[in-house]
């Protein structure tokens, strides 16, 4: 059942000092709103206030500022597919927002709601993660910066505080010579949600390995990097008996599980094998 | 309560509402414009798909709040003496089963045609895969859309 409409509030930040005002009053941020008003209607949202931050022009934008881009935390999924240098430098986060459910919830969704609801199974942290991504929190006090890696907890558990809000992600556009490649396997192309997904860059010179980076989603309670693996491959040279290790070696960095959209068992063959598409992609 | 103003299919309304209602809702019981419906109500389905500030939304996603000031297109204002060529390839080609998903349906075919003048049938499909029909006649929506294209 819906939740009683009676029971929230929605206020809204028109400057920074007001959302600081309203976190400290315990009211929560409300951006795109694709997951809270999905929430409301099946009458799990917590009652309470919220307030409206997209008109906090600090939290917007996609620039180039010396050797950063700055993601702001409003950006959608949409203007994070439709920008040039997003396309140029980080294909796979083009290609994640892409398949984020379909145009509607792009043109709303939120590259920091998408983060702060802080789901294994959301669709830009692994890219984050091989990315070398920097988060920015923002509070009353001023910014907090912290490797993307260190933020996400546990399930559903992240380093944001109450009094905070998410304000950019921070890339070094290094990644020109990379091999990128991203897989989202899930039960249809639009709206789905992730049986696993997998990012990864490698920069390859003759079939040697001279820098890699893999990350999964919705294999464990957060996105993960794969530490086991990127270290076997690091230095090798591709042919199928190094591939076939990589696959065996993986079941060290992710814990697949039974839930409604998949199996543990199924979630491990396919994280395998699409590690296995990626590996015969670059060799 | 909050008095929100928006301006939908050219017209100034002023509705007194909880900030956190549904533009759908707006739309549907205070508005009287039902042309857009409700399916799933958590952004699946796209039944309930309007056009804000030239973007295609779900409106079951949009709190009234969020609406306040903005423009808002929604399936009764495409006509406007007549159909629009869009509505009328959806009848001759049997785009509209049943109707549920039809207006979501139109609006998003709409915002392609806002994006693209000759979109492909795969720019087609991807600008409709937020829309669901029950009666599963995706194929003749596309040739609606594709019958459109044809003719712009």
């Amino acid at each position: 059942m819906r939740g009683y409409l009676p029971d929230y509030r929605l206020g809204s930040a028109k400057k920074l000092e007001e959302a600081f005002n309203f976190l400290e009053n315990g009211a929560r941020p409300f951006a795109g709103g694709t997951d809270i008003m999905v929430l409301m209607d099946s009458g799990i949202l917590p009652p309470g206030e919220y307030f409206d931050i997209l008109n906090l022009k600090e939290l917007r934008g996609i620039k180039l500022r010396k050797d950063e881009v700055h993601l702001g935390a409003l950006s959608t999924y949409s203007e994070i597919r439709d920008h040039q240098l997003i396309q140029k430098h980080f294909p796979i986060l083009v290609q994640s927002a892409r398949e984020v459910g379909a145009i509607a919830i792009q043109n709303r969704g939120t590259l920091g709601g998408n983060i702060a609801n802080a789901s294994p199974a959301a669709d830009f942290p692994p890219g984050l993660l091989v990315y070398d991504a920097k988060i920015n929190l923002l509070s009353s006090q001023g910014i907090r910066n912290l490797d993307y890696n260190n933020f996400h907890l546990g399930y559903k558990k992240s380093e944001l505080q109450p009094n905070e809000l998410i304000h950019s992600i921070i890339l070094k556009p290094h990644f020109l010579k990379y091999r990128h490649f991203w897989r989202k396997v899930g039960s249809r192309q639009a709206q789905a949600i992730s049986k696993t997904m997998i990012a990864a860059v490698a920069k390859v010179n003759k079939k040697k390995i001279e820098d890699i980076k893999i990350a999964y989603g919705s294999v464990a309670p957060t996105a993960v990097r794969c530490s086991h693996v990127e270290f076997f491959l690091l230095g090798k040279t591709l042919n199928s008996k190094i591939i076939s290790e990589a696959k065996n070696i993986l079941v060290k960095d992710i814990q697949p599980i039974d839930d409604i959209r998949s199996t543990g068992k199924y979630r491990l063959v396919a994280s395998q094998n699409v590690l296995e598409e990626f590996l015969c992609g670059i060799g | 309560m909050k008095k929100i103003k928006l301006t939908i299919n050219g017209k100034l309304f002023s509705v007194n509402s909880n900030p956190f209602s549904r533009l759908l809702d707006v739309l549907r019981d205070e508005l009287k414009l039902t042309g857009t419906k409700e399916g799933c109500g958590e952004g699946e389905c796209g039944a309930c798909s309007v056009i804000m500030e030239g973007k295609l939304v779900n409106s079951c996603l949009v709190p009234i709040l969020q609406a306040e000031g903005k423009k808002i297109l929604t399936v009764e204002g495409l006509a406007k003496k007549s159909l629009t060529p869009l509505q009328k390839n959806f009848m001759k080609c049997g785009g509209a089963q049943c109707g549920i998903c039809t207006p979501g349906m139109l609006m998003a075919a709409h915002a392609i045609q806002l994006k693209k003048k000759k979109p492909s049938k795969k720019e087609i499909r991807e600008g409709l895969g937020g829309n669901l029909c029950r009666c599963t006649g995706y194929s003749q929506i596309i040739e609606s859309i594709q019958a459109t294209r044809s003719k712009a």
